[in-house]
This record gives structure tokens, sequence and C-alpha cells, in this order.
């Protein structure tokens, strides 16, 4: 007799899923083993999701509804220290109240794999996107990634343990998908069969690192000033190992699963002919920024995109290839850096560090755009457009950040 | 649900086993009792234990690189964490076990905290932890009545009127303190029915304590037992005396020693014998004189003190546990 979960992945099938589902039918072939929930939009759809799979018997997991999202991610945090495979997710002022536990989950080394819902942070209280929440984490030692469909959210989940639990990095990773327009929106995803994943996926090894009575390590005793800047590099030359890892897990991927884009860190849009003006931006924002070039190629202008998908590790090298050749860039951000250089958003500025060492560099124009979940439409995508290319006739930026879309 | 230790109670202090799970390494102050109560706890528990700490001075003072005093797997947790860490920890094994990828085996889950920690900051998280019998785990809260890793302040543990460095005595305001100590082992087992087992204990008893932990850990689901500890620097009073003042707590009915097993509530040692009136409680102006954190407190102070801790006894409908007032006969 044939289990449910055998029945429900025996064979590939295509289904018309939101990027929550998509992302909770992951944890289910990858096995999870301990996974957190607590309430909180737009995130807590994927814990629906995974609930459902669990009540139905199509997923064994140690589902565990916490208190508060800070015990949400200690759990994790700690299940992941015997050796179990995690996944836990937030949103918003709920990602920032587990902020602790997100915190020395990087600086413990632990490959837990979490989903970030985005969404503004209160006050004033707001359910749409913003990307402030998953990156104010940025700096901690958290692999993030951007999602922009439901079928990517799938195969980075699947990735994301893969890349996480590899022992050259053994750091958490969070795949940051826009609120509603990811987590609630519906299309059409590939969903692999359990054979494929398993041929894909082997299962977490902590290794010497496990903590258990045979294995009777002190982990995280107490360091200061004698160790902690020798921690402090070893994580930071696993981050910078991370690229590698990723390279690597990203080719076999599309070996085995059959799709993917030519890089795992930025995919390009209409940048084969070398366009005087790029765009870039992360998650949902491609879609109307799609077709704003696809109108204005008509019309003649030569404009492109590049999706920047792993924000942390920033891939320096392939953002400059990129964006370097382009007379001007424009960095859209569905985030804000309050009183940071130009007053611009973050994004923004890693970029235009990014292609600082460069000999000739390209103008860099920002763009504050679509937060607490405003739609970014595509005659804002024009505007922005225009704005650049002003930089470009003027031979100066006249105002490097600009809102738009914004009442005046 | 995974398995339990065979962990017989022991009879007579010399049974208690000789194996040390905490050894030298460790940097607490001379006469802490809280270092007591660890090395206690984990000779009880044995070495197929793992243990996770939260910060403070058992994590800070106990645990340092290169000298661990932990022979047992150890890992700190965040300071308001205790809870999830035993629930995390806990979780992980059983749901590896359950599914065939760690052998099943029987392995004792022990997350401690301090007052603070736990009293305070982790009281949420230890609730959360309560709840979930399908785990089987100790929580054991050490009380050393301040938050003493940062140099002893007063926390929701702390004892009225207690002299700490955020409630000095001053000119104007000689209390500082005006909050009375939580009741937080009742607190705990009361409001979650389905826990098999909450205990209070002290190091001074030894015996007591060890089997105390021993029947946690047996016992099967979650289960919490907390632990009154003297503390040299933060109670002011020359480290030889730590044994002392932690009988006399007991033996000043300041301090009941007691568990709940299955909803049945037993008193154990001195606190007993004064519950049965074999023998009566000693003044408590016996144990706060002793202590330089209540110097400062006047004959009125002390009597409302000693009103204070009779109340509980004689007016309480379980005397010195649950703070009701007895129904009328
Ligand atoms: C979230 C957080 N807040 C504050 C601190 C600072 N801190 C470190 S140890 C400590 C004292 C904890 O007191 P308690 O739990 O009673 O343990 P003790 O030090 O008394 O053993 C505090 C407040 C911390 N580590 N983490
Ligand atoms: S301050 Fe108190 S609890 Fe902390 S190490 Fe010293 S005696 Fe022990
Ligand atoms: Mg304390």
């Amino acid at each position: 007799m044939t289990t449910v979960e055998e029945q429900l992945f025996m064979t590939e099938k295509e289904e018309l899923i939101s990027g929550s589902e998509a992302v909770a039918i992951a944890c289910a072939l990858a096995d999870v083993d301990v996974i957190t929930a607590y309430p909180i939009r737009p995130y807590d759809t994927v814990m629906q999701y995974v609930s459902q799979l669990k009540a139905n018997g199509a997923f064994d997991c140690d589902f565990i509804v916490a208190e508060s999202e800070h015990s949400q991610f200690e759990i994790v945090k700690h299940a992941s220290s015997v050796g179990a495979r995690t996944f836990c997710g937030s949103s918003g002022v709920g990602w920032f109240y587990a902020f602790e536990a997100i915190a020395v989950t990087a600086g413990l080394r632990l490959p837990v794999v979490a989903m970030v819902g985005n969404r503004a942070l209160d006050d004033p209280g707001a359910f749409g996107v913003e990307h402030n929440d998953a990156l104010a984490v940025r700096d901690l030692g958290w692999m993030l990634y951007w999602v922009a469909t439901a079928q990517e959210a799938l195969d980075m989940a699947l990735m994301a343990w893969r890349i996480a639990e590899d022992s050259r990095a053994f750091l958490p990773m969070a795949l940051s998908c826009d609120g509603s327009f990811l987590t609630h929106s519906q299309a059409i995803v590939n969903v692999p069969t359990q054979e494929q994943v398993n041929k894909f996926l082997p299962s977490y090894d902590r290794g010497r690192l496990q903590l258990h009575p045979d294995n009777p390590i002190t982990v995280a005793p107490q360091v200061n000033e004698d160790w902690l800047m020798e921690i402090r590099r070893q994580s930071n030359e696993a981050m910078t190992r991370t690229p590698g890892v990723i390279k690597e897990v990203y080719e076999e991927f599309k070996q085995v699963f059959g799709r993917g884009d030519p890089s795992p860190f930025i995919e390009e849009y209409m940048m084969d002919d070398d366009p005087d003006i790029v765009l870039m931006g992360m998650g949902t924002l491609a879609l109307p920024v799609r077709v704003a070039i696809r109108r204005m190629r008509e019309q003649g202008k030569k404009v492109g995109f590049v999706r920047l998908k792993f924000f942390r590790p920033f891939a320096t090298e392939e953002v400059q290839q990129a964006l370097g050749g382009a007379k001007a860039v424009a960095v859209v951000d569905r985030d804000y850096s309050f009183g940071s250089p130009s007053f611009g958003g973050v994004l923004f500025n890693e970029v235009r560090a990014a292609l600082y060492p460069l000999e000739k560099r390209p103008h860099v124009v920002n763009f504050i755009a679509g937060l607490g979940g405003r739609e970014v439409r595509v005659r804002d995508v024009e505007d922005m457009v225009e704005i650049t290319q002003k930089a470009i006739d003027t031979g100066k930026i006249e105002q490097e950040c600009n809102w738009i879309g914004v009442r005046e | 649900m995974t398995l339990v230790q065979d962990l017989p109670q022991v009879r007579g202090v010399k049974n208690i086993p000789i194996q040390e799970g905490f050894t030298s390494g460790h940097r607490t102050c001379q006469g802490c009792e809280s270092a007591l109560t660890m090395r206690l706890m984990i000779k009880a528990a044995g070495p197929r234990t793992i243990v996770v700490g939260s910060t403070g001075c058992m994590y800070v003072a106990n645990t340092t690189y290169y000298s661990t005093p932990w022979v047992v797997p150890w890992m700190h947790t965040q300071l308001g964490s205790s809870g999830a860490a035993a629930t995390g920890t806990a979780a992980g094994l059983a749901s590896m076990m359950r599914k065939g990828k760690m052998k099943d085996e029987p392995i004792n889950v022990i997350a401690f905290c301090g007052d603070g920690g736990g009293v305070d900051m982790g009281l949420s998280g230890i609730s959360a932890a309560l709840q979930h019998d399908e785990y089987n785990l100790l929580i054991l809260c050490y009380d050393n009545e301040s938050y003493a890793n940062t140099d002893i302040q007063v926390s929701g543990s702390s004892p009225w009127g207690a002299n700490s460095t955020f409630s000095p005595p001053g000119k104007v305001h000689r209390i500082m303190n005006k909050r009375w100590k939580k009741n937080t082992a009742p607190m705990l087992a009361a409001g979650h029915p389905g826990v098999r087992y909450v205990a209070t204990a002290c190091a001074s008893y030894g015996l007591d304590f060890t089997n105390k932990i021993r029947r946690a850990l047996t016992i099967g689901g979650p289960t919490f037992i907390h632990v009154i500890d003297p503390c040299p620097k933060g109670w002011d009073y020359d480290p030889k005396y730590s044994h002392e003042l932690g009988m006399l707590a007991v033996e000043t009915g300041l301090w009941v020693q007691y568990e709940i097993a299955d909803g049945e509530l037993t008193l154990s040692g001195p606190s007993r014998a004064i519950q049965s009136g074999v023998r009566s409680r000693k003044s408590v102006r016996e144990y706060l004189q002793r202590q330089g954190r209540f110097a400062h407190l006047t004959e009125e102070d002390l009597d409302f003190f000693q009103s204070r801790v009779d109340e509980s006894w004689d007016e309480w409908w379980l005397p010195g546990v649950v703070p009701f007032k007895k129904p009328e006969e």
C-alpha cells in the first residue's frame, strides 16, 4: 500500500498554486523535521499549507505553533543543533520580534531555512510588501534570496537546504517573498517528484558539530575579546565560500530538474544588446518592469533589466559585469534607509558600492517605489527611465534618490 | 513520544552518583550555590543528557571557551529562551528518532535559566514548552534572586526590599524594590494541568534535589523545577554560609520545598515538618539579618516581612503554596 505522501509526489505534475503553497510543498518534499509557526500576514499562508499537509498525512514533521516569533526561531535553532532539518518564517514586525534568535542562528552557523513574506514594518500598520524586514539581517550571516515567481519559490526552497546545509557554508538562508504579489498569487508550478528531490537533496549531516551525548561538545561558550574576532572571521570565510557552493548546487539542480537561469545570482532581461539604461530591482517588481521595457523597446528605447536574486551573498562581479557597460543604472528600492548616503535605498547604496571600483562607472539613480504594497505601475517605470535618461543627456544626476508614485 | 531513561530514586546521600558532568573550568564566585545546583543536576541526570543554558552567571561565569566545565553536550541559549530551547532540542531528537534518522534511545533534555531569564523574560516560552505533552524535557530555573551576571539587579523573583544595583536604598526611598517575589512554581503547575511534575528545591538538600531531578526526567512530558540558590555576591554574605542560608530560607518558611506529581502536592524536608506542625518556623530575621542586601531594613520592615510570610502559612488555602484564602469551613 502506498502512503498519501507517496501518492502525492509520485508523478511530476503542474499545479496552480501560490508562492506560499509552493514553499510548503518544498518542505514536504525536503522531508523537513521541525517546523515552527506563528501567525502574521502574509507569510503565514505557508504554515497554513504545511499544517494541512501534516493533518492529511502527506507530511511527517514536528509542526510546532510557538507562542511568539522569538520562540519560533529559537526552537528551530536548537532543533538544527541536534541535526534536524528545519523551516520557519515570518513577516514584518514578526521577523523583528525574532531578531535576537535570528542573529544568533547565523552566529552559530546553523542552516535554518526561513521564508520572509516581505511586509511593511508597523507603525503605521500596513500589510503590503516592503523589503526592510528581510534586509535588516543583511549584515548578520544570513544568505538572502529574493524570489519572483511561485516556481522559483519551490525550486529555491529545495536548493536552500542543500546550500545552507553544505558544511562549507553552514549558514542560514532566508527566501524573501513579496507579500501578496507572491505569497498569495497563484501561478502554474511544476511540482517535482519525490524521487527527483531525493536524488538532489541529501540528508542534513551536522557532523562533528552535532549536539548529542555521543559527541559531548560545548556550543557557544563565552569567548570575549580573546576569540570573538577569529570566530567572526570564520563566519566571513564561510560566507565567501557560499558563491561557489551556490553555483555548484544551481548547476546540479538544472541537471536534475531541467530548469533554471544561466546565473543563480542575477536574472538578465533584454540585456543582450548592452542597453544604455539598465533598471535593477528585486522580487516581483520584475513583472511591471518587463512589461514597461517591452513597451519602451517598441518605441526604440534601449532599456534592459537586471533582477538581483541573491542579496547575500552579493554577487559583486556579476553585478559589475551586467551593469558596468551601461550609461546609467536605475536602482529600484522597495525599501528605504533613512539617513543613508544620498538618503537613498538599501539596494541603491549596495549597487553603488559594488560599481565604485570600476574605472568607467555608470550614473546610478535611485527610485523608491511600491512601499507598503503600493503597485509599481508600468508608467512609474517609464517615469524612472525618463529621469535616468536625463542624467545621461545632461551628464549629471539632478536628484540621486527619487520617490515614485507618491502624493506630493 | 520518545523513551525515558531508567533513573531510580537515590536512597541516601552516599548513593548519589560519583560520576561528574560538571567539573573544573568554571569561574563562578567562591560559595556560588548555583554552581552546586548545576553539579548536582547533572549528577542526577547522568551522561546521556543534553543541557542547554540561558544567558546569566551559569553561562557567562560558567562556560568559557577552552575551559568548559561541561562533560555532557552543552549549548547556550538566549536569556529568555529556555522554554524554546528545550522544545527545539526535544523536538529535533523526537522527529529524527521517529523517522529513523537517529537511533531511538532515551536522551534527557534539560534547559536551565536564571530567575531573570525564566521568571521574567522567558515566562511565555516556558509556559509554551509546558503545553507540549509529547516532548520529554525539564526546565530548571536556578533562582539567585537577581540578575546576577549583569551586576545584581532586581528581578521579579527578588525579595521585597532587597538592595540591588537597581534598587539601592536612598535618602528618600529606603525600599526601592516594592514587588513581592513571584510565586512561580505554583503558577506554572496550576496553569498547565497537563504537566506531570513541578517541584521546588534547594541544593542545601542535595538528596531531595537529586531525586526531584530524577522524577522530573523519568515521569514523561515537560517538567519544571525551581531551585533557590544563595549567591554570596548578590546577597552580600561570607561565601562560607551559602549552605546554611539555603537551609534558613527553608526553615523560616520563606522558601517552601515541595513537588506536585500528577496533581498531588507533597512537601518535603523542613517544609513538610512545618506543615505538619512537627517543627515551627524560624524567624525570618535569622535569615534576613545574615545578608547585606537587607541591612537597611528597619524593625518595622522586618515585621512587615515576617507578617507576609506568616500570612502565607496561616491564611493561604495550601500553606506556602497557593495564595487563595482558605474557604470558610
Ligand atoms: C536579551 C538580553 N537582554 C539582556 C541581556 C543581558 N544579561 C546578560 S546575563 C543577564 C542576567 C540574567 O539574570 P538571571 O537570568 O537571573 O541569571 P543570573 O545572571 O542571575 O545567573 C542579563 C540581563 C542579555 N544577555 N540578553
Ligand atoms: S554572582 Fe552569584 S550566581 Fe553569579 S557566580 Fe557569583 S555567586 Fe554565583
Ligand atoms: Mg538570577
